[in-house]
């Protein structure tokens, strides 16, 4: 049995700019890239003092850390040297309009 | 094959390079586990002097996190010290009581500071200067106290006494000899350091010899041998280091000064090694990291099973990491009878150069001022190069006619480049060829040179321009926006004028950006660009710019962001006061706080519900968060003080009024004050106006941040249309002419102040800079009332969301 919880509406998605979800104890973001792909990471950064990621800067599949310019990859969720570090992935599924965040 | 055991006691840079070189070598031959008796994982020692000094952060400087020890398999216990290795039975014993079993063990305890035994040195306010405990400390101290007092004057108590000046205290310098760091410099070069750091603030007691701290239970002053004494909040003793022998000597292992060693670093009980500056190799105990990382490199070649070549001892090379100096010795530093120096000494620039020569090879070299060639004559030193065909000129350089370069090419591909790391000018180019690199950010990361002090960095580039040729020799010339692209600023302010480029999507493409998105250098940059270009008709790129721009709100640390409402000149009333506080209530704002420009702020309040505080406010944004007018500090000046000479509320609140929301180069503060007190702290801003009686003196370049900066008076002026007008101009050249992030004070040391003084002393420049300025100010709307009122803004950056479950 799969759990499928429906995020949100893949038009809505802004491009290039996070939106934060919460589903049950975690907050997730979502980023719709320019390439029409939807990531989805946990809206938390690993760096020491922690800091959220949705209002980051995104490049290509890169989301640069607000709070402390990290660059982390929205493909794998690893920080990027000479950072060091892993942010959580959530894989997701598109339908039609339908964006679902797995279980 | 098993794993063998193999124990670490010492979490520190010289031990973790021996097991960073063992892991090359031999991944799976080791169980390792690590004893370090700090909370913290493998972190820069050498750096602990930029940390106090205020340009980097504890996190920065830590070389290997918690992820490195976990992703190599290495089982680390911090807090935890070693009481006891019982060398019969291979095992440790810890202060928690834990024993483990060891195949293989090694000492990298380091050494800690030397506290001179005086009466009172166990009081409170009484440190050394060796780890990140020290550093907080000392930090700590400075918040609540004014007078600092470090006990020698060599490497480290400089470094401290500098920090000490950062963080804001004064603070005087005690050294026994006459001459500073006497073991790296000779007299001439000691007085030359002591007149510069005389000049940045340091105030020296030389030939002193303390007896005695002072104090009740905290210390309150030094007193010396010779009856005198100076107040001390707190003193920092530099005196030296001391390796950490006490474990080895309780576990019955040959200790004199260090731990004994061999040339494999073996000490004198099997299978128990000592590594770094705990041990002692051929009577020399090293405090340098240099040497520390060659013996890290023989040992792990030794534990892997590979025969190295013996650790035959480092010759070593000194810099001290005080901003402002630029100083390098090795080796011998004093002429005798047995040497011949070859010296250049040119007072006006400030450099002084001296090479000992002894047997015709150099014996020693002390450079101040001026330090580019310290890596071609450390070199020459090292390889005991015979000197006697060459000129004195050829030896050294009178440093008039450097072209980048130069020294580079010269140096023989074993010629050290990073000290620190050991990395060769050969390992540098081999690296660049083979792996196309071309900034000094990827040779550190391929490599590791100039990842510890830092100071090898202008060679690395030297390198890579050498190597790369052309390639990189336009790009080595000046500095390029990131590295995503090889042109300038001025380059791309060119093109996008040239080619009408209107979007920061555009121009990365147009212009062959290496990342097709960019990067956060590049893109706020190319949005200011862009918008200080086409003046009146840009679209703004909300998604280029950093986060605070972005949510137009400072985010903090826990995500929550703080709401700070225009103030104009500092100036409120009832009715604001009472928005203030109700919303301040209903939201439970968990701080309110009274900021440094005279705003009021409010703290920690969660994004979702940032349109709502601000509609409830109903006041402008007042910017604290942008690359903008901040705020115009005022005093309360003729309208009320008895002192004022001039209406410096009214000249504040026109002014903010006017270049609000405007985008610059970096942040802008200003400052009116109605009369030479000052009140308004005018001298340390970015324009600070300080009335006489005829008017108002405009002071330009000032800073009240990390690098303090008197303002310079740029002109007078005597009505405030007056003032507008130069502050409009001014400002218009500063936004035109800077590169984005570059504060007014060093754009104004670049251009020089006599410089802008000319330009902007045309009456006609000053009105075409204005109406530039005015037409930009057009653009603008106030961006909280814009959030209010459109819904996809708020949609797209204040709102959270609940996902919606769908179970199958």
């Amino acid at each position: 049995m799969v759990n499928k919880i429906m995020i949100a509406e893949y038009h809505s998605l802004p491009v290039r700019a996070g939106q934060v979800f919460k589903a049950g104890n975690e907050e997730i973001v979502l980023f719709r890239l320019t390439n029409g792909e939807v990531r989805a990471i946990e809206n938390h950064s690993p760096h020491p003092k922690g800091g959220t990621l949705a209002e980051g800067l995104v490049s290509g599949e890169y989301v640069f850390c607000p709070v402390y310019d990290w660059k982390i990859s929205l493909v794998d969720g690893k920080v990027q040297a000479p950072d060091q570090g892993q942010v959580k992935v959530f894989p997701i599924e598109v339908s039609e309009d339908h964006v679902y965040f797995m279980l | 094959m098993e794993r063998k055991k193999l124990l670490m006691i010492g979490n520190g840079m010289a031990g973790i390079r021996t097991l960073e070189e063992l892991l090359k070598l031999a991944p799976d031959m080791y169980h390792i586990t690590v004893f370090g008796s700090e909370p913290y994982p493998n972190y820069n020692r050498i750096q602990l002097s930029t940390v106090l000094q205020g340009d980097t952060t504890i996190e920065d400087i830590i070389m290997n996190d918690w992820d490195w020890y976990q992703s190599n398999g290495i089982k680390l216990y911090t807090n935890e010290s070693i009481e006891k290795i019982d060398t019969e039975k291979k095992q440790v014993i810890s202060d928690n009581g834990r024993v483990i079993d060891y195949d293989e063990c090694i000492i990298a305890t380091g050494s800690r500071s030397f506290i001179l035994p005086l009466p009172g040195s166990d009081k409170k306010g009484v440190t050394g200067f060796r780890d990140i405990h020290d550093c907080e400390e000392m930090i700590k101290a400075a918040k609540s106290y004014k007078k600092a007092v470090v006990i020698g004057g060599g490497l480290l108590g400089l470094e401290a006494a500098r920090g000490l000046l950062n963080l804001g205290m004064e603070v005087d310098v005690v050294h026994l000899l006459p001459y500073l760091m006497e073991r790296q410099l000779d007299p001439t070069a000691s007085k030359m350091l002591q007149k510069e750091l005389s000049a940045q603030g340091m105030n020296f007691l030389m030939e002193k010899e303390s007896v005695e701290i002072l104090g009740d239970d905290r210390v309150t002053g030094l007193r010396f041998k010779d009856g005198s004494e100076t107040a001390a909040d707190l003193i920092v003793m530099a005196v030296g280091i001391k390796p950490n022998v006490g474990l080895a000597k309780v576990s019955g292992i040959a200790v004199k000064r260090g731990i004994i060693v061999n040339d494999f670093l073996e000490t004198n009980i099997e299978n128990v090694y000592a590594v770094g500056e705990c041990a002692e190799h051929r009577d020399m105990v090293y405090g340098l990291v240099a040497p520390l990382y060659e013996q890290g490199k023989v040992l792990a070649a030794f534990l892997a099973g590979k025969m190295p070549e013996p650790y035959q001892g480092s010759v070593t090379g000194t810099q001290l990491k005080v901003s402002g100096v630029d100083m390098y010795s090795a080796g011998d530093i004093n002429d005798d009878d047995t040497t011949m120096a070859i010296k250049v000494h040119n007072e006006f620039n400030g450099v002084y150069k001296k090479v000992l020569i002894r047997n015709n090879q150099i014996s020693g070299i002390v450079l101040y001022g001026d330090t580019k060639e310290s890596g071609r004559l450390f070199g020459m030193m090292k390889k005991e190069e015979d000197v006697s065909r060459l000129t004195s000129i050829s030896i050294l350089s009178s440093g008039c006619d450097h072209n980048a370069g130069s020294d580079v090419a010269t140096m023989s591909d074993d010629d050290l480049v990073c000290g620190c790391n050991g990395v060769s000018k050969g390992t540098i180019v081999a690296a660049i060829k083979e792996n196309n690199l071309t900034t000094i950010d990827e040779v550190g990361n391929c490599t590791n040179a100039g990842r510890s002090c830092g100071r090898c960095k202008s060679m690395i580039s030297d390198l890579l321009a050498y190597t790369l040729g052309d390639e990189y020799d336009q790009s080595a010339e000046k500095e390029t926006i990131c590295g995503c692209t090889q042109l300038s600023r001025d380059e791309v302010a060119a093109e996008i004028k040239a080619k009408s480029l209107t979007t920061v999507m555009e121009v990365m493409n147009v212009l062959g950006w290496k990342n097709e998105e960019g990067c956060s250098k590049c893109r706020p940059a190319l949005n200011y660009y862009l918008g200080m270009i086409h003046m009146d008709q840009y679209k703004d790129d909300r998604d280029s710019r950093l986060v605070n721009e972005k949510m137009h709100a400072n985010i903090q640390k826990d995500g929550t962001y703080t709401v700070l409402p225009r103030m104009y000149g500092g100036v409120t009333n009832a009715k604001d006061l009472k928005k203030i506080a109700e919303v301040a209530e209903k939201y439970q704002v968990p701080l309110v706080k009274l900021t440094g420009g005279q705003r009021i702020g409010l703290f920690g309040i969660q994004k979702e519900y940032l349109p709502a505080v601000w509609e409830e406010l109903d006041m402008p944004s007042g910017y604290a968060y942008g690359k903008t007018l901040r705020t115009v500090k005022t005093c309360v000046g003729a309208q009320y003080c008895r002192y004022g000479t001039q209406d410096s509320m009214g000249l504040g609140i026109k002014l903010e009024q006017k270049f609000e929301r405007l985008d610059t180069p970096h942040k802008v503060k200003m400052g009116v004050s109605g009369c030479p007190r000052n009140c308004a702290e005018a001298g340390i801003k970015d324009i600070g106006f300080t009335g006489v009686d005829d008017g108002y003196e405009v002071y330009v370049g000032g800073n009240g941040g990390t690098d303090l900066r008197l303002g310079d008076l740029l002109c007078k002026v005597t009505t405030d249309e007056e003032a507008l007008e130069w502050t409009g101009a001014y400002l218009q050249y500063y936004r035109e002419t800077a590169f984005y992030l570059e504060r007014t004070s060093k754009w104004l040391e670049r251009m020089d102040l006599e410089h802008i003084q000319e330009v902007l002393a045309d009456e006609e420049t000053r009105r075409t800079l204005n109406e530039r300025m005015d037409k930009t100010l057009t653009r603008y709307s106030e961006p909280w009332q814009e959030a209010i009122n459109n819904q996809d803004i708020r949609r797209k950056y204040y709102t959270v969301r609940e996902a919606e479950p769908i179970l199958k």
